[in-house]
């Protein structure tokens, strides 16, 4: 007799969420992968390619673009859609961008809003999408942590806590009535560390932002800003250094703050990550702005 | 690490479970210092002490608002050596749902009581939910011990009182105050008498592993995968035991049979696949198998009609009268429930399916003898079933059906799809007409 096979925890999330990916495709009509650019829609893009392996990505992908997120995340976004043969969808809010919307003018709340609430739910409405993947995890946020594999979204895109539906075993339930759509998670029971774990195991592309090197920056407080969009202007007494650094999560460049670090590969990331005790969310300015303001935003609309 | 361990915890309101969870994501330091800042500037439960455990599991606003967790929360934390995945489950009465919810998937369960009040109805209740989906793996955690002096005597009888009620199932009993930390991660000075282990050493150590890979094996097929002409491949999460290539499995409803040829996974073929792994079949036989089919060694249960227990968790009532959609392994079909329940009630019912499932009873497995359901106007998922057995045919023991009207019915209701149906019938009356 041989000793019991059993998996290892990666192994495990990853069994569980291919299986969440392929009840999506069974289960809906017209599925889309939101992508983000960041490590967890890389790993989403993995676990897509086993899911159907050996076909294609049955799905297409679906970029939100505010036009502000960092320019070596638009060429890994380009070059990996054309790698794994998939269709890239981009959406943009055009009319926001020409009345000239930007963080700094309107403030983070209403640029989020127009830039990316209001421009994912025009996206799917336009691709007539009835099931949205997106790459959230539980242990990002308190809010996150009740939210569900598969969760309903009424005619308006907004979640509602208190309507959830119970999920059981691995049964997904994802009937729809009209107007009705579905966001979907996969990667629910993952962590962070889960996350690059992964990455770096399986040998996942990432985007080059996420390894330390010497970056030009704004060290404004706690906060490292890269000064690619013309409106990022330099406070009196500020002026751009050269530091090392990495991002530990990608947004806009205008809000999405640097870390100082020296972790160029991805054992020493995770090395980084298991020693700090700042969780990664801190540094994207957005979710600080009231209390529970991820909550409210996943109300309006937001994954 | 060596894999996941699930787990729910399960306690009155008040009893201080969302403090002993915070508690632990903070003293395994799975809690950042951002999110201690936010819950500090939050905090106005001053009684709880410096920092408030439980807001760093009471999530949504209007708990916070409240005082109450209303909503099943999932937490993760690692030690060195497993990862942990937490279903917070909610304690107030109406939410009971929320407790299966968390347990249905669990290896094992916390069960918290207060010492003070000792096992009330709601233990019992959590205890026996705990039961019914599954869980034979308990931690009896005894929580405010420092406000009853950690009297060992307290502690005892409600241990013993314990014991009773989970006869059968393996309960390890600890003494606690989540608020301060006793006997959470470390064994305290103030228990001498508890020989321990902590919870979190007991967590990282404990062996509940249900081998998935000793049962038969039981492979619903999610999707067939059809890339081109050369390729069909049945893809699915094997939901019990292990396959190799050269065995013969059987697919059902049909019934037939075809050796396996590949397994197919995105790094590489394997000689053999085992539970709970996400593979794809490729099969020497072209037989007909679509989504909704099962590939089983030994025979699984086939029929329409079963009994089960099923916890309703819709505001709805469970009505005869109604037609509900039942999802069970990737298959759904309608079904029929012959009696009523009423929210957070628990009963033993019968159920006939418009179609035949293919199933084992819960007690043997977990994914194949388990179902939700769906409530057809509002797509509510109102219920979830746990089979305990099959009732053949939906005929009393002893009678067969008599009339060809009977006959034909019966034979439509066996077959695999409704297209068998037809094929069935059709040729039932061409029988009876030559």
């Amino acid at each position: 007799m041989t000793t019991t096979p059993r998996l290892d925890h990666l192994r495990a999330l990853e069994a569980e969420s291919i299986h969440i990916l392929r009840e999506v495709v069974a289960e809906f009509e017209r599925p889309v992968m939101l992508y983000s650019i960041g490590k967890d829609s890389s790993v989403m893009l993995r676990l897509a390619q086993k899911a159907f392996h050996p076909g294609p990505i049955p799905f297409p992908l679906l970029h939100v673009d505010t036009t502000y997120k960092f320019k070596e995340m638009i060429q890994f976004r380009d070059q990996m859609a054309a790698s794994v043969g998939a269709r890239l969808i981009v959406h943009t809010n055009e009319e926001a961008i020409s009345d000239g919307t930007q963080p700094f003018k309107v403030g983070t709340q209403r640029c989020c809003g127009l830039l990316k609430t209001k421009s994912l739910l025009d996206g799917l409405q336009a691709g007539n999408f009835d099931a949205a993947l997106g790459g959230a995890r539980r242990d990002e946020e308190r809010s996150r942590a009740k939210e569900r594999v598969f969760s309903l979204r009424d005619a308006n895109g907004q979640w509602d806590p208190k309507r959830q539906r119970p999920e059981l075993w691995n049964l997904l339930n994802g009937r729809l009535g009209p107007g009705e759509s579905i966001r979907i998670f996969p990667l629910s029971n993952w962590t962070e560390i889960d996350v690059w774990q992964y990455i770096h195991v399986e040998e996942i592309p990432i985007v080059p932002l996420y390894y330390a090197k010497e970056r030009e920056v704004i060290v404004r407080g706690n906060s490292l800003i890269v000064q690619e969009q013309p409106f990022v202007v330099t406070m009196p007494g500020e002026k751009p250094q050269m530091v090392r650094c990495r991002m530990r999560s990608l947004g806009c460049s205008p809000c999405t703050g640097a870390i100082r670090s020296d972790a160029d590969t991805v054992p020493k990331i995770i090395e980084e990550l298991i020693s700090t005790r700042q969780s990664e969310r801190q540094l994207r300015i957005i979710d600080h702005d009231q209390d529970g303001s991820m909550e409210l935003k996943k109300r309006e609309g937001y994954f | 690490m060596a894999g996941l361990l699930r787990i729910c915890t399960a306690g009155s309101v008040d009893d201080g479970k969302s403090t002993l969870i915070g508690r632990m994501l903070h003293d395994s330091q799975s809690v950042y210092e951002d999110q201690i800042h936010s819950v500090q500037a939050a905090s106005k439960n001053l009684a709880a002490g410096p920092i408030d455990f439980s807001l760093f599991t009471d999530g949504l606003k209007a708990e916070r608002e409240q005082g109450i967790t209303i909503d099943v929360a999932y937490r993760y934390f690692a030690t060195a050596r497993r990862k942990v995945i937490l279903a917070d489950t909610p304690g107030h009465e109406q939410y009971t749902r929320n407790m299966a919810t968390g347990a249905s998937t669990a290896d094992l369960a916390i069960l918290l009581v207060d010492a003070r009040e000792g096992v009330k109805v709601q233990s019992r209740r959590h205890a026996r939910i705990a039961r019914l989906l599954g869980i034979t793996d308990f931690v009896l955690a005894v929580n405010k011990m420092d406000l009853v002096d950690f009297d060992r005597e307290v502690f005892d009888g409600i241990r013993d009182e314990f014991d009773e009620m989970l006869t059968g199932a393996r309960c390890h009993a600890i003494p606690l105050s989540a608020l301060h930390g006793d006997n959470v991660i470390t064994l305290s000075d103030r228990t001498p008498w508890f020989e321990g282990p902590s919870l979190l050493e007991y967590l990282e150590t404990v062996d509940v592993s249900r081998d998935l890979t000793k049962l038969p094996l039981r492979f619903p097929v999610q999707l067939v995968l059809r890339p081109n002409d050369a390729f069909r491949g049945y893809s699915g999460q094997l939901a019990s035991g292990t396959v190799r290539v050269g065995d013969r499995v059987t697919a059902w409803p049909s019934g037939r049979s075809a050796r396996v040829q590949r397994i197919v996974t995105y790094d590489g073929d394997l000689d053999m696949a085992f539970a709970p792994m996400s593979v794809t079949l490729t099969l020497d036989d072209e037989i007909d198998i679509s989504r909704g089919d099962l590939l089983a060694t030994d025979p699984p249960d086939v029929g329409q009609h079963f009994e089960a227990e099923v916890v309703w968790m819709d505001e709805r009532p469970l009505d005869p009268a109604r037609v509900y959609l039942l999802k069970h392994t990737t298959r759904t079909v309608t079904a029929e429930v012959n009696h009523a329940l009423l929210l957070n009630q628990i009963g033993t019912v019968s159920v006939s399916t418009s179609r035949p499932l293919v199933f084992d009873p819960y007690a043997s497995n977990r994914i194949t003898g388990g179902f939700i359901l769906i409530d057809t106007s509002t797509h509510f998922t109102a219920g979830a079933g746990m089979i305990a057995h099959a009732v053949r045919d939906g005929v009393a023991p002893g009678t067969t059906p008599v009339t060809a009207a009977e006959r034909l019915a019966l034979l439509a209701r066996r077959a695999g799809s409704d297209a068998d149906a037809i094929k069935a019938v059709e040729q039932a009356l061409e029988e009876i007409l030559l």
